[in-house]
């Protein structure tokens, strides 16, 4: 099917059909933006070439046009590393590979020692990575200077070293004394013999090219899957030490091949629905947080497989028509609505469009399959379709909602007692009032635009109770007319005997309706028969689970009222009052001739006496700011130096009156 | 009608004599009397007070009343200890009996004030 792989192509359908747009974008424009986040140089550089090379590579292929201007910065780094000559192989390597996007001019000389140098670690080289970043460089040096004469003395005799790392499960080795084997080296080999083969000045022996291929088809039987149909390379995690993780595994497992391709004029014949699935593992990791996953998707995408490309990043599409297989109505597996019908392809916009639904297509779901048939039969070797795609796609409309009326009837005779006309679209307030040998009906029409009948998903009549107890009617249909009629009879037990108002609310709804609806018709009084004893009681309405997890109510202090306070000028009057005895006292003291005829006359103990006097007065002046401010310790510390104060100056006074009294006595 | 003339009288001269009885106290003593007076009104008058109104801070009574009666029971004690005739206290200096009172007394209203609130 697939006679060369490197010009894989897997196309996606951008199918635009009428209001139902489905556009399938698999790169789109928050890869671009992710881009600008993943490779931010640090102080206008990255840590390293092989970063910088990333970058410069991400932002070619998605095209981004706010990119950083990076190409001054790399070409610095470049050039440094280019004419170093401590340098190793690997710097090399990726040095000329971001030269590869960036073009800087690399002088002669330089490039003349690089080959050199390359050369002999080629000849010198011992792992799988040695022999890839020398080989690589080689390969990088020829495709950029077109006059450099650059080709390996002894491919063959290379190539056979590399493919001695090869296992017999088309896995390989990083080196010959490393057991572990990855799918990650196979890529890395591939690419290098790739590079080899290109390199070498004479054929390489075809019998050594066949038994590659073989590894490669081994290698493809260990590919895994997800239930997607998406197809990836992974390596068992051995010792997190080269583990490079899906991504990457695959991205180098297909640079491999598309480079061996490349170079081999051979036919590869692998399958073609596992590049398919293939595109589907990259296209459906999204956009990967990492920069080197998302370099190592964008990579593989653009360059391997090219699926983006052709329908996203602006490539021309070769001339092939979509044609629409079938349409089936989405529950009824019958035979399709539509004969295949061609898309008309729009060359400005570039989408194929169906210009007109088929007559037979009405509001509901459907299923449409197309086919992406390629007009010129080479093309078929290039590329590979994907062969039918399906699109679920629903036609909406909206559905007339006619005859709706709602009516009261009288049980026996079935005659009409009161009946309204609704406006279902509009606002209703219908007030009814029934009792229980009566009954309601409740009827409307629904039509398609085509005038077919439609059933909605929901068509339901609610009847709510003031104690919120509700009940939920379905609405029944025969063709058009969809009609309900409660016996109310029937229905006693069902309400729980509750009389009162029932508020009604009808839903019909549908995803293809536009104009669903979800009406409150109006209110209906009902009047019921008195409950029996072993009626059954109204279930306790649910709690709102929301309230569980809901703020609790407020709790609000109850403080103890304040006691009831006595009239101020009570208080104030009974203040002079307790004044009164004190001046009785004072009063007192005058009628009885207390004179102040003691106090010492002379100056040491008149000062002693004053000083006691302040000293109490200091003590209840204390003591009255304790009341009114200060605290205990506060209050007792102060009091300590007052008290010492006050003993010693209260003995003195005391001692002093003392001796004077003795002496009088004596005398 | 004459016995209670006569009880009239009696409480006449009884009053009298203890007129004259207490005219001869030493001057000290009815200055403390005169206190004692004093406290044991105020205090009444605060028993009143709350009579009237409800004892709802009712430790603020409490310590108003129980300042006015302490201070008076103090005083009581300082004029026992100044009385001359009492035989028992000869030997205690009047000045170191006032010392006593004025210690009690900030002591007591350092506890009272803690008590009032």
């Amino acid at each position: 099917m697939a006679r060369r792989l490197a010009g894989f192509l897997v196309l996606l359908l951008v199918v635009s059909i009428c209001e139902a747009a489905f556009l399938f974008q698999p790169i789109s424009d928050s890869h671009r933006s992710a881009a600008l986040e993943l490779f931010t140089p640090d102080h206008g550089s990255f840590k390293s070439l092989e970063e910088t090379y990333e970058a410069l590579r991400t932002f070619q292929i998605l095209g981004t046009e706010k990119k950083p201007d990076l190409t001054a910065t790399a070409c610095r780094s470049i050039s440094e590393t280019v004419g170093s000559s401590s340098s190793t192989a690997k710097d090399l390597f990726y040095a000329l590979k971001a030269n590869s996007i960036t073009e800087c001019k690399i002088d002669k000389k330089a490039s003349k020692g690089i080959i050199s140098r390359l050369n002999a670690a080629v000849s010198g080289a011992s792992s799988l990575l040695d022999f890839y970043y020398s080989v690589g460089g080689l390969v990088l040096i020829k495709d950029q200077s077109s006059e450099a004469d650059v080709h390996l003395a002894d491919a063959e005799g290379v190539f056979r070293s590399v493919k001695a790392f090869s296992q017999s499960d088309g896995r390989w080795r990083y080196s010959s004394n490393n057991p572990e084997s990855s799918a990650f080296a196979a890529g890395i080999a591939l690419e290098t013999l790739a590079g080899i083969v290109s390199l070498a000045s004479s054929e390489i022996d075809q019998s050594l090219i066949s038994t590659l291929k073989n590894d490669i088809l081994k290698l493809f039987d260990s590919i895994e899957k997800y239930d997607d149909g998406a197809l990836y390379f992974d390596d068992k995690l051995v010792d997190g030490h080269e583990y490079q993780g899906p991504v990457s595994t695959t991205s180098s497992v297909l640079r491999g091949l598309t480079a061996f391709a490349a170079v081999t004029a051979e036919n590869l014949n692998l399958p073609g629905d596992k590049m398919l699935g293939l595109a589907k593992f990259f296209l459906g990791i999204g956009v990967p947080g990492d920069a080197k996953d998302f370099f190592n998707q964008i990579d593989s995408l653009a360059y391997s497989l090219k699926v983006g490309v052709s329908t996203v990043l602006g490539s021309e599409v070769p001339s092939l028509t979509v044609k629409l297989v079938g349409a089936f109505s989405s529950g009824s597996k019958d035979a399709s609505l539509v004969e295949s019908e061609e898309l008309n392809f729009d060359k400005t916009s570039g989408l194929h469009i169906l210009n007109d639904l088929p007559k037979s297509i009405d509001v509901g779901s459907y299923t449409f399959v197309f086919e992406v048939v390629l007009h010129e039969s080479n093309h078929e070797e290039v590329y590979f379709t994907g062969s039918q795609t399906k699109v679920p796609i629903s036609v909406t409309g909206l559905i007339k909602i006619e005859n709706s009326e709602i009516a009261v009837l009288d049980s026996d005779l079935g005659s009409i007692e009161s009946q309204k006309k609704l406006d279902l679209a509009g606002k209703n307030a219908i007030s009814l009032s029934a009792n229980h040998l009566q009954k309601l009906r409740l009827s409307f029409q629904l039509t398609t635009p085509r005038g077919r009948s439609f059933k909605p998903h929901q068509a339901f009549l609610k009847l709510r109770h003031e104690s919120k107890v509700e009940h939920i009617f379905v609405v029944g249909n025969s063709g058009k007319q969809f009609e309900i009629v409660l016996n109310f009879l029937g229905l006693v037990e069902k309400f729980f005997y509750l009389s009162g108002k029932y508020d009604m609310e009808l839903t019909v709804g549908d995803a293809a309706m536009e104009n669903s609806l979800l009406v409150a018709i109006g209110h209906i009084e009902l009047d019921l028969p008195e409950a029996p004893e072993k009626a059954p009681r109204p279930p306790p309405q649910p709690v709102d689970p929301y309230s569980r997890y809901g703020p609790k109510a407020e709790i609000t202090h109850i403080f103890r009222a304040p006691e009831k306070r006595p009239p101020q000028e009570l208080s104030l009057a009974f203040l002079g009052l307790t004044i009164l005895p004190l001046l009785g006292f004072l009063i007192g003291l005058l009628r009885l001739g207390v004179n102040l005829k003691n106090f010492p006359p002379k100056p040491v103990p008149a000062t002693f006496a004053v000083l006691f006097h302040v000293g109490i007065g200091a003590v209840l002046l204390l003591y009255v700011f304790f009341w009114v401010k200060l605290d205990l310790f506060q209050t007792l510390k102060l009091l300590g130096f007052l008290g010492v104060f006050l003993v010693f100056v209260g003995h003195r006074i005391l001692s002093h009156l003392a001796a004077a009294s003795a002496k009088l006595k004596s005398a | 009608m004459g016995r209670t003339s006569s009880t009239k009288e009696d409480a006449g001269a009884l009053f009298h004599s203890l007129r004259s009885a207490y005219a001869a106290t030493p001057v000290n003593l009815k200055i403390i009397d005169l206190y004692v007076g004093f406290a044991i009104f105020t205090a009444l008058i605060q028993v009143v007070y709350m009579a009237m109104v409800g004892s709802f801070p009712f430790n603020s009574f409490l310590s108003g009343v129980l300042s006015c009666v302490g201070t008076a029971v103090l005083a009581v004690c300082l004029r026992i200890q100044v009385n001359k005739e009492n035989k028992e206290f000869k030997d205690l200096p009047p000045e170191r009996a006032f010392a006593d009172f004025v210690l009690c007394n900030l002591v007591l209203h350092l506890v009272i004030m803690n008590f009032l609130g």
